[in-house]
């Protein structure tokens, strides 16, 4: 390891966010039928606060998180002076909500940007829920899996961090929260698109009655 | 004999030095505990590695885990001790976060409290063990020439302050939904994690005299071991009994393995403890066995509220709402209850003033 590598500014950050995401929200993850693994996967998880992307990420091993990008808002991530930063630290792949165009798709960057190195994490709901109901699913995954059938479809259950950090506020409280990693899905020949996406919202919301 | 490390009472100009030094009694107290606990691992161990037995495994698993937690609350404590008067309150500081964290994870509450829970867990937790730690040896530039003992603050800080100011910081944030249920729960987190579980480290700034009537020689950092040790003891003697002669549960509803056998048992049996162990206090030998029986009898309620709080939840342990975290809350619930009680009890009667 090269000196220049430790004391990369990058890198300190995102082990910076890694600690805090660690403290501030006390996660534990348990990977449900699933191990970490190297091969490209889109992790996809409810989504309720500001924070989940962060701490999935911080959640994986560490030489999972060097190749795992969060698919974030760009209208939200890149205002601000603090925040672009953040996402740079994380590989955040920033995603224009408002300018979707015909042949330039977010799953068509998402799938260009990737290549065949990067996992995604994406939050299929689009926005933030209160965090009682799930909400549908948008139709990104499926045209993922479509276009990529290779690809692990990976569930993920982020319990508690909307208490951590509800919506709409910014001063997080401390408490616990857990994290469930299910066993992969893929897409099946001829599914179609609204059965897939119920499968797959089925399949992150049967994480979080799975009590041990 | 001195206190053994000097150096370190150097940087603390919070640190008690009469009170809250090392004697050879603490000394004598470690190394009962180190070798029961040294005893206890090795007949453990050695269960272990029998394969043909009557004992259950899983009771035998038990019995080992927990015994690995104690020789963590041990080391634990034991470097509090090291770093004497501030290092035990910090240590009990953290403690209670983290407590009030599995409390707050375990009961549900809405996002109209968010900013009750943001100045509970930051400002009245913190503020609550700053108290504690300037207790009666404020420095001067704090207390402006004036002989202030804090305990007059921070023995009503939370009842009064935090616990009026929570109902009325939730209606601020519009809803009213289960308005009472949801300032009660925190109320009673920041009572049980927080208020009582400070008492233990208050206990170092107790100017004590024996039953004699003569100011008391030993050091309260013994007392706070000695207490700590009771309530661990309570808790282990509870369960024994009523394993081995338990017959009527008390509340089948609440938890299943508590007994009245095992409650009175516990409570003979750790009073004889107490009694035993009588030279590590200022209370003479019947006065010290009363107490440990008091703090069984408190130990025995912080259980069984804490299981009736879990049992509401639908959990087993506070541990597993969150799977991985041993819980903590678990472990130090005969603590939390048992800690006011015999601090003012002893305060009552054996304080020199």
């Amino acid at each position: 390891m090269k000196l220049s590598d430790v004391f990369d500014p990058m890198k300190i950050t995102g082990h910076t966010i890694v600690v805090l995401a660690r403290l501030l929200s006390g996660f534990t993850v348990r990977w449900v039928d699933c191990q970490p693994d190297t091969c490209q996967r889109v992790y996809f998880a409810n989504h309720t606060s500001h924070l989940d992307a962060v701490v999935l990420w911080s959640a994986l091993p560490r030489h999972l998180r060097a190749i795992t990008r969060p698919v974030a808002a760009a209208d939200y991530w890149s205002t601000g002076k603090f925040k672009p930063k953040l996402a740079k630290a994380f590989n955040a792949l920033l995603i224009d909500r408002k300018e979707i165009k015909v042949h330039h798709s977010p799953v068509d960057l998402m799938i260009r940007e990737i290549g065949d190195v990067y996992s995604l994490i994406v939050f299929p709901e689009g926005g933030r829920t209160s965090g009682e109901e799930m909400g549908q699913f948008k139709s990104g995954l499926y045209y993922l899996g479509k276009k990529r059938p290779d690809l692990e479809l990976v569930p993920v259950y982020i319990d508690n961090v909307n208490r951590v950090l509800p919506r709409g506020e910014f001063l997080p409280v401390p408490l616990l929260s857990c994290i469930s990693i299910g066993a992969p899905i893929f897409l099946e020949a001829g599914e179609p698109k609204t059965e897939f996406l119920d499968r797959a919202r089925n399949a992150v919301r049967a994480l979080k009655g799975d009590e041990e | 004999m001195d206190i053994g490390l000097p150096s370190l009472v150097a940087w603390q100009p919070l640190a008690q030095i009469s009170a809250t030094a090392l004697t050879p009694q603490t000394y004598i107290l470690l190394l009962v505990i180190f070798l029961s606990l040294g005893a206890a691992t090795l007949v453990g161990q050695i269960l272990r590695r029998r394969e043909q037995l009557s004992i259950e495994p899983a009771v035998l698993r038990r019995f080992n885990h927990r015994l690995r937690v104690w020789w963590m609350m041990f080391a634990i404590l034991a470097i509090g001790f090291l770093l004497h008067r501030l290092g035990v309150v910090i240590l009990f500081g953290l403690i209670s976060f983290w407590a009030l964290r599995e409390f707050i994870t375990m009961t549900p509450t809405r996002r109209g409290d968010h900013r009750t829970l943001f100045w509970v867990f930051f400002i009245f937790t913190p503020l609550q063990y700053i108290l504690i730690g300037l207790g009666n040896s404020a420095p001067a530039w704090l207390t402006q020439g004036r002989q202030i003992d804090f305990y007059g603050f921070y023995s009503i800080m939370i009842p009064v302050y935090a616990s009026l100011f929570i109902p009325a910081r939730i209606a601020i944030s519009g809803d009213s939904k289960r308005f009472l249920e949801r300032s009660a729960k925190i109320q009673a987190g920041l009572l049980i994690c927080v208020y009582s579980l400070s008492y233990a480290p208050a206990m170092l700034d107790l100017s004590l005299r024996g039953s004699d009537g003569q100011a008391w020689k030993g050091s309260n950092v013994t007392l706070l071991l000695f207490f700590v040790l009771i309530a661990q003891i309570a808790d282990v003697l509870q369960e024994a009994w009523s394993r081995l002669a338990g017959r009527n549960v008390i509340a089948p509803e609440i938890n299943a393995s508590r007994t009245w056998e095992g409650v009175m048992g516990s409570m003979i049996t750790t009073g004889l403890c107490g009694m035993a162990l009588s030279w590590a206090t200022p209370f003479s030998w019947w006065e010290s066995g009363v107490m440990s029986m008091v703090v069984a009898i408190m130990a025995f309620a912080g259980g069984m509220s804490l299981s009736a709080i879990k049992r509401d939840r639908g959990v087993t342990d506070t541990g597993t709402l969150v799977q991985g975290h041993a819980g903590l809350l678990d472990r130090i619930d005969n603590v939390c209850f048992a800690a006011p009680v015999f601090y003012h009890l002893t305060r009552f009667y054996f304080s020199q003033s």
